[in-house]
């Protein structure tokens, strides 16, 4: 088609594209941009009214200038004035500069949702497809709001062209998926599903994506589709290749209806009406059957088109999951493409098979083709067939292939590449440890794995090995002996050592008998590593030379000199300072009994799920572990698992010093917990003048994604709190845990327990991309009068967090009167050199420290009475945010803290609570009224909120606090 | 569904962009330097898919141009490439051996294409003939200005000899490209 030529080039514009792609630099080229500018904008100024001719052109030249990467910031009027031109190119160009250059001020959207209306009713096909494009493809609420109504009438039309309805399709979706409360198809649902009916093929491909989209939101109002997409699959399935005309696509007849067909059904269960069921089983076999049928042509094209079919047949195939026949067909017709040249191919069939490897019938028909899949691990060039490859081989994995899935692994982690080595080692670990039969083999190969890839070997990977260890006794002489020899090595990753410490610690007695492994060696060959290992490595290894001097003591004199030599007692770093002054005393006055219980072996960890397997979870996101979420169905024998998180107190060494190690998740107890840490700790202790980080000036860079900006001028200073920094400190008032903060880069997860006047918090900090954090530092800091009411203390963490890592930080916290203001959080770190500067409010609340009191009617209506004083009260009538559930209340109320008491107020409708907040200095008696409307319609519904207390700004904070909660 | 969709030379540079899912300009600018990065640092025999977040990639190069869809974990990546292949063969049709210069001083065209044929990252119309008449009709409806002298009378076509050689033609009938692979195009390096 000789087209383009046809008199609309302009010739302004090509001179102007000439120019910049004649331009010798990048100075060269701005300079010539900004004289264009500079003349548009003196036109589009200028006192004579420019045509419609020049009005396109300039417009045009300006989105070119924006395409280039340049912003625009003015011609959206006159792109505005050419959509009502009735000159069909220059409502073109008009509308392409909206579609690209959307502009969310509200009287531009005015205009345009104005001329969009009088093209959608000008009753001009190509005028109202102009308008359906732009809509579809700005799709902002406002054009929802405005056109979401009119829309399916067009669509369901019986005088719309065509071409209208496909777009009016597609352009719908659009909408719905930007805003479905706008778009109801309530009447319209079944006229729109028999579109799938149309005679014209392209209808059909348009309006099957948005039949799709629906039923995956209402799949009972959309059922009918199944039948009617069952039968056009097969009209087209068993056409000959040409009966399709146009919509035959190198041979293969309508390869993307049918696609979107095979998809539509992927959104339902298999079809209950036999027939139905019957012929599309025909279709899936004929296109299985196709697949072994010569090629109709050597193009490329033909046979992708082909194959696109046949992998969204097996997809539906795998989705029934209830056909072994096919199954096993789809699962050999994988096997073929293994080996096949093209390498999409092979990259496919790996990523299909992932699937099938879960379905019960085919698991042992995926499992023929491990010689196939561990060849393409070694051998495929490209690294992203080898990742499904490794995918693939983790899905496959049972107790009969493991201990070869588990080698093959291994050997592949030695040359594997860099991008996906932790994601491997997670991976060996957890099928190491799923399908251990013995655990010599399990210790084996978490130790194989940190020798091999020592760097990539996350602290879950190396805690689950200890957890096991000490749950399992039959393993520990093993274990002892193995990292005893590993440890021999010159040269061994720190995390050998970590392990090497801890099990000599608690195990080395295991193999002292022997010589070779005497205390003295065993004692010695630790100490030759201890130089060269980072700050919390030497901690640990400090809490394993303790344990020795109980083990041996023997080796008491020997481990005494160590901890009394300066750079030991006199280490400037004070965890490690404390830690040797401690032991050296604890081994010098403790007698040996004491010392027994003290240093006891590590009690078993509880079985949880493994810390691993989670973090594999996370890191892959849910599904992409599948075949590991079917715990039901273990195999007997697995290990004894160990704790949930790998951070849990009984690993950090520090608590080793203390008495009788705790089963306690967070190692929280009531007075000593506190009292055992002691403001030693305090190096870090949080500067309680320093001014209230409102005066900061560094702007918030909360959204990580954006973060290519420089950073901020005022870089050290915190950055004032996220504007949503209220919230989500109200999102804590009724609970302990959950996520505190995430955006792209970090998330932030929450622990806290809370015992009379004390708390401990324990922070996560979780890096969600997989490029490392630097110089991550993060301060709590107590604004205004908050400093005489709460005393807070925590530990400095790691200025490194590796991608997919997670940190956490404990902050002990300490209420010493009654408080309002929330502790703020600061997080500064640097990701791709930008730094991220948030600030946020710990939620430490006032009444995370109510013990809940019971009492009876009598007693709580006399203690009523007492605190009358109009000061003691605070009052609030509010408006219920979510409607009124009784047990949402109920939740709520004890999440609080206080005690929910039954059968006290009069009305049964009412909800009373009473309980004590504890600080170090008083208990302030507290009694709360929650009187709820439940009657009033939706949208009515209020609460009247009541708090007496003996104090007046407790009354008022928790009144406040729990107003917001409903 | 499709989530983008990118056109961008061997030496980086971004020849069309759609984008069916709203984004900040930041944001897209992010993604394109990051994608085209990734993508020409892949080698020619490699797959054409890629996981990419939490999207999945495919391209395939045409000539001096590669094109580069974002879709979905539940897309077909097959069609996906024979989507990029149909809306080639559009270009091809509507220009006449399409070369990325005609792409460059056509953008509108460009679009107007893939508007026709894709809206709001689904396939519209897929059959080659409807696409062509729904852009035909529209230039049909041009005006004939008088006072257009063209300066580059189809500066798509003059050209031809002097500065698209045959070999920068986005040949749609060879899988083959690789020729062309270590050709450097002179008409290809826009603004360097």
């Amino acid at each position: 088609m000789p087209a383009v030529s046809k008199g609309d080039g302009m010739r302004g514009l090509a001179v102007f594209i000439s120019d910049i792609r004649n331009c010798k630099s990048k100075e060269a080229e701005i300079k010539r941009i900004n004289k264009e500018l500079a003349n548009i904008r003196s036109k589009f100024k200028g006192d004579k009214a420019l045509d419609g001719y020049s009005k396109k052109k300039y417009v045009c030249k300006l989105l070119f200038i924006f395409l280039l990467g340049h912003d625009i910031d003015f011609g959206h009027m006159e792109a505005v004035n050419l959509l009502s031109s009735n000159k069909y190119t220059e409502k073109q160009i008009g509308y392409l500069f909206i579609s690209v250059l959307v502009n969310s001020n509200s009287e531009l959207i005015r205009l345009i949702n104005n001329a969009i209306k009088n093209d959608l009713s000008s009753r001009n096909p190509t005028f109202m497809c102009l308008a359906l494009h732009c809509i579809a493809n700005v799709g902002s609420r406002e054009m929802a709001e405005a056109f979401a109504g009119e829309i399916p009438r067009i669509l369901v039309a019986g005088d719309t062209m065509d071409s209208v309805k496909q777009s009016a399709a597609l352009c719908l979706l659009r909408l719905y998926k930007t805003c479905p409360d706008l778009v109801l198809m309530g009447e319209w649902t079944s006229r729109v599903v028999h579109l799938l009916n149309d005679q014209h093929m392209g209808v059909v491909t348009a309006a099957i994506s948005l039949i799709t989209c629906l039923s995956q939101k209402n799949p009972d109002e959309f059922k009918t589709c199944v039948s009617l997409a069952v039968s056009r699959l097969s009209r087209i399935v068993s056409s000959a290749s040409t009966d399709l005309q146009d919509y035959t696509y190198y041979f293969v007849p309508a390869p993307w209806l049918s696609c979107k067909l095979l998809r539509l059904l992927q959104c339902y269960p298999p079809p209950e009406d036999g027939a139905v069921k019957g012929r599309l089983v025909e279709c899936l076999e004929t296109i299985l059957n196709k697949a072994q049928e010569p090629p109709k042509s050597k193009k490329v094209q033909h046979s992708n088109a082909k194959n696109a079919i046949l992998f969204e047949a097996i997809a539906l195939i795998i989705h029934y999951d209830s056909e072994p026949n096919l199954l096993v067909r789809a699962c050999n017709q994988l096997g073929q493409f293994l080996q096949h040249r093209e390498t999409n191919l092979r990259y496919l069939a790996l990523e299909s098979m992932c699937t099938l490897a879960s379905s019960e019938f085919s698991h042992e028909a995926v499992k023929t083709h491990i010689e196939t899949v561990i060849n393409a691990l070694k051998t495929e060039r490209d690294v992203s067939v080898r990742q499904r490859a490794a995918d693939l081989l983790y899905a496959m994995c049972d107790r009969s292939n493991a201990k070869q899935i588990v080698a093959e692994m291994l050997s592949y982690l030695e040359t594997a590449d860099y991008s996906i080595r932790e994601e491997m080692v997670l991976k060996v670990a957890i099928l190491a440890e799923k399908y251990a039969v013995d655990y010599s083999w399990y210790v084996d190969t978490i130790l194989n794995l940190i020798r091999i890839a020592g760097d990539y070997v996350s602290e879950e990977v190396w805690y689950r090995v200890i957890q096991i260890v000490i749950n399992r006794d039959d393993v520990q002489g093993y274990a002892a002996k193995t990292v005893f020899e590993a440890l021999q090595a010159p040269a061994c990753h720190e995390n050998m050592v970590k392990v090497g410490g801890y099990i000599l610690g608690e195990f080395g007695n295991l193999i002292a008998g022997d010589p070779r492994s005497s205390p003295l060696v065993q004692f010695n060959l630790l100490h030759s590593k201890f130089h060269l290992c980072s700050v919390p490595t030497r901690a640990l290894l400090l809490s394993a030379y303790i344990k020795f001097i109980n083990l041996f003591p023997e080796t008491k004199s020997t481990i005494q000199e160590v901890l009394r030599c300066d750079s030991q007692i006199r280490n400037s770093d004070v965890e490690l300072q404390q830690r040797a002054v401690e032991y050296l005393k604890l081994s010098s006055i403790a007698s040996t009994d004491v010392l027994a219980t003290v240093l006891e072996e590590m009690p078993p960890f509880p079985e949880r799920e493994s810390s691993i397997l989670a973090k594999l979870k996370k890191k892959k996101g849910p599904g992409a572990v599948s075949v590991e979420l079917e715990d039901g169905k273990r195999e007997g024998g697995e290990l004894n698992g160990g704790g949930e998180r790998g951070d849990t107190p009984a690993m950090s060494a520090s608590n080793a010093s203390t008495p009788s190690p705790s089963a306690d998740l967070l190692g929280l107890r009531p007075a000593p917990a506190v009292g055992s840490a002691p403001p030693s700790v305090g190096s870090l202790l949080v500067d309680v003048f320093s001014e209230g980080p409102a005066a900061a000036s560094a702007g918030v860079n909360d959204d990580g994604f954006l973060s290519s900006a420089p950073p901020p001028a005022a870089s050290e200073e915190p950055a004032p709190p996220l504007p949503e920094a209220e919230d989500l400190l109200n999102k804590f008032v009724c609970k302990n845990n959950g996520v505190l903060f995430e955006n792209q880069l970090l998330q932030i997860g929450i622990k806290s327990e809370y015992r009379q006047n004390l708390g401990r918090m324990y922070l996560f900090y979780g890096n969600k991309t997989s490029v490392q954090f630097v110089s991550f530092s993060t301060a709590v800091s107590c604004p205004g009068e908050l400093p005489t009411q709460l005393n807070l203390q925590t530990k400095t963490v790691e200025p490194l967090i590796e991608g997919g890592a997670q940190v956490q930080q404990v902050v002990n916290i300490e209420c010493l009167t009654d408080f309002i203001d929330a502790p703020l959080l600061n997080i500064k770190f640097r990701y791709g050199g930008a730094l991220q500067n948030i600030t946020l409010k710990l939620p430490v609340t006032i009444n995370k420290f109510f013990q809940p009191t019971e009492m009876v009617s009598q007693e709580f209506f006399q203690r009523w009475k007492q605190l009358s004083q109009p000061q003691q009260e605070a009052q609030k009538i509010f408006k219920s945010g979510h409607g009124i559930d009784t047990e949402v209340v109920k939740a709520k109320l004890l999440g609080l803290g206080t005690a929910l008491l039954e059968n006290v107020d009069p009305n049964p409708e009412n909800f009373v609570c009473a309980g004590v907040i504890q600080t170090k200095g008083q208990q302030v008696g507290c009694l709360l009224r929650l009187e709820p409307n439940a009657q009033a319609q939706p949208g009515e519904q209020m609460y009247r909120l009541t708090l007496r207390s003996s104090k007046d700004t407790v009354s008022k904070r928790i009144c406040d606090l729990l107003s917001e909660q409903f | 569904m499709m989530q983008f969709m990118l056109l961008f030379s061997r030496q980086g540079k971004l020849r069309l962009q759609k984008w069916y899912v709203p984004l900040s300009d930041k944001e897209k600018k992010k993604i394109t330097r990051e994608l085209v990065q990734t993508v020409l640092a892949r080698k020619p025999k490699m797959c054409s898919f890629l996981e990419w977040r939490d999207l999945k990639i495919v391209y395939k190069r045409y000539a001096s141009l590669y094109f580069c869809c974002a879709i979905e974990d539940q897309d077909n990546e097959l069609i996906t490439l024979e989507i990029i292949h149909r809306y080639v063969e559009l270009l091809d049709k509507y220009f006449g051996s399409v070369c990325e210069l005609d792409i460059i001083f056509n953008f509108e065209k460009a679009y107007f294409i893939l508007d026709e044929f894709l809206l709001g990252g689904e396939a519209q119309e897929t059959s080659k003939k409807n696409v062509l008449k729904a852009i035909e009709q529209a230039d049909l409806l041009q005006e004939n200005l008088d006072f257009q002298i063209r300066l580059f009378p189809g500066c798509q076509r003059s050209r031809d000899s002097k500065e698209c050689s045959r070999r920068d033609r986005i040949d749609i009938n060879t899988m083959a490209l690789h020729q062309a692979v270590h050709l450097t195009l002179p008409a290809a390096c826009l603004f360097a």
